[in-house]
């Protein structure tokens, strides 16, 4: 449950142009690009909103370039769990097929993480508050109340995300996990904004990968696409021996694995 | 499977577990009326149980919008057979104009037309429309001795009319067999249903619950086989779908898709009356705790 360990932030910055980031799973040639277009478009705070490691190769190759470019991060649930150094990664998968390879990420990860890392990333905040414009923002990695909670475009009743943001106290909730971005404005005037995950494609056939920029005092999130040197992070995951469903998928742009958690649409949008 | 917990001599009172959020709302949209009648049923359905009786229409939609008032996020659809419901279709154009929404079947009874009707109701909804189809083997010889005379084939008339209408159907399986047989299985399966045309086969593994018809092909709980409160120490009741679900009937709203004809199950007239906590005083409760079983998809 997200209590402990919410950041709340102040600042006239803070109704500038922002840029939030879903997990870069180790993909740090992505992370590089995506952090170097953002800065190109003049964002005044940059979040990542948790899952630093997974899926990519050298975990390690991510913390400089956050440092590097001032990025505000939130803890998901990969990096819990490498900070409490437990044996799985809590993803919430909840098929033995989805949760095998989850295993190898996992392993892989686990094994390449510094004690120097585990302690950075035991400090993270698990959500940030602030106001924009008179609206009030949470920031979460899954759900407002789940660090490892799916939500899922085609799964996510309106009533059921307008619960949670009134339970939250929120007018506005960025979260990540899922790894398929998506927004949507609710009846009730609140809005969800999914901004996708920075380390693996969005399973629609492109080797883009997708962040969320939210133009100066506005509340509408613009999904930006960024492309990048993909073929060299998979050659990379290859010399780590990541499984070579992981870099199949950095080639294509289709998910390969870890697809049951998926619902109906989503799955029927890819490919496998 | 966890680690046996001593059993005090004394049997102490049952565990609550919390109810701590309105997810999931089930409908027993077919009572426990059923075209087959299979060995291994735990609310003992058949083409003449009227335990629980077939919902209409006008009596699931007040519950339809009491749970949206409550913020629900999806639903499930079982009995029973649905498609003995015949207003099975408007019902479901209700629900997914609200929520994502399963639907649980044997597929004995999906025809080409029953099909397309579905594929329009998932293409006209912002919300995922799944299909839960129950198999119990592979073949004829496997499947047909629990779940009866011809059902494999008349599954897979449906499996295949689903496919063609653009489902990928999760595929719902009891474990009739050891555990040490479950890898094997899985991979069976797996080849099975993609030979059949299911592109992207999806399957759903469930424990046994030894109650109803299954307690007289096999053997019901043992007293032992009962939660403690030592049991729920350190657990988190997030991983019991009674703590985020409900289920409704035409008899009222009960905590679980399982007890729903045991003593005690039933909670309340509506859903509201049943957000509170639950006495896990049951077999089948034992049986969630231990396996991490969830009727969700």
């Amino acid at each position: 449950m997200i209590a402990a360990g919410e950041l709340t932030l102040n600042g006239s910055d803070l109704e500038g142009t922002l840029a939030f980031l879903g997990g870069p799973y180790s993909n740090h040639l992505a992370l590089r690009a995506v952090l170097e277009d953002v800065r190109r478009r003049g964002a005044r705070r940059i979040f990542c909103l948790g899952d630093l490691g997974g899926f990519g190769p050298n975990p390690g190759k991510v913390f400089p370039l956050l440092e590097e470019f001032g990025v505000i991060t939130i803890a998901g649930n990969y990096d819990l769990a490498l900070a409490a150094r437990m044996a799985e990664c809590g993803c919430g998968y909840t098929h033995p097929s989805d949760n095998r390879f989850a295993q190898l990420s996992y392993d892989y990860t686990n094994r390449r993480t510094t004690d120097a890392e585990r302690e950075w990333l035991g400090k993270l905040p698990t959500a940030i508050r602030f106001r924009r414009e008179g609206r009030r923002y949470l920031l979460c990695h899954g759900s407002p109340r789940r660090t490892n909670e799916f939500l899922w475009e085609s799964a996510s009743s309106d009533v059921f995300l307008s619960r949670l943001a009134r339970d939250a106290g929120a007018d506005q909730v960025l979260c990540t996990h899922t790894g398929i971005h998506w927004q949507r404005s609710l009846p009730d005037g609140s809005r969800f904004v999914n901004v996708g995950a920075v380390g693996r494609p969005a399973n629609d056939g492109r080797p883009a990968v997708w962040y969320a920029l939210l133009p100066a005092g506005g509340h509408v999130a613009e999904l930006v696409a960024v492309s990048y040197d993909h073929d060299s992070l998979a050659r990379e995951m290859e010399e780590e021996r990541l499984p070579a469903e992981f870099a199949e998928t950095i080639r294509t742009g289709w998910w390969t694995t870890c697809l049951e958690i998926l619902p109906a649409k989503e799955r029927s949008r890819g490919k496998f | 499977m966890r680690q046996a917990v001593a059993i005090p001599l004394r049997a102490p009172t049952a565990p609550k577990v919390p109810f701590l959020s309105l997810d999931t709302v089930w409908f027993q949209v077919a009572g426990t009326l059923c075209n087959l009648s299979c060995n291994h049923c735990f609310i003992s359905c058949s083409p003449t149980h009227h335990a629980h009786e077939i919902m209409t229409r006008a009596e699931v939609r007040p519950y339809l919008d009491e749970a949206a008032m409550l913020g629900v996020k999806d639903f499930y659809f079982t009995g029973g057979e649905p498609f003995l419901n015949r207003e099975l279709l408007e019902i479901l154009e209700d629900t997914l104009r609200i929520a994502p929404a399963t639907v649980l079947t044997n597929a004995t009874l999906i025809t080409k037309a029953r099909a397309d009707d579905l594929a329009r109701l998932s293409a006209g909804s912002r919300y995922s429309l799944e299909a839960r189809v129950s198999l119990d083997g592979l073949t004829p010889e496997t499947n047909d001795p629990i779940r009866g005379e011809g059902s494999f084939e008349a599954a897979l008339l449906g499996l295949r009319e689903l496919a063609r209408a653009g489902f990928h159907p999760i595929i719902t399986a009891t474990q009739t067999w050891g555990d040490g047989e479950d890898g094997q299985l899985r991979q069976r399966f797996h080849g099975f249903l993609t030979d059949l045309g299911l592109g992207r086969p999806r399957l759903k593994i469930l424990p046994l619950f030894r109650i109803g018809r299954e307690a007289e092909r096999t053997h019901g709980y043992a007293p032992a086989e009962r939660l403690t409160e030592e049991h729920m120490r350190g657990f988190d009741p997030w991983n019991l779908q009674c703590s985020t679900s409900r289920m409704v009937t035409s008899r009222g709203v009960y905590v679980c898709p399982i007890l729903i004809d045991s003593p005690g199950a039933r909670m309340g007239a509506t859903l509201r009356d049943t957000m509170r906590p639950f006495p896990l005083a049951h077999g089948p409760c034992h049986t969630c705790w231990a396996t991490g079983a969830s009727c969700r998809n």
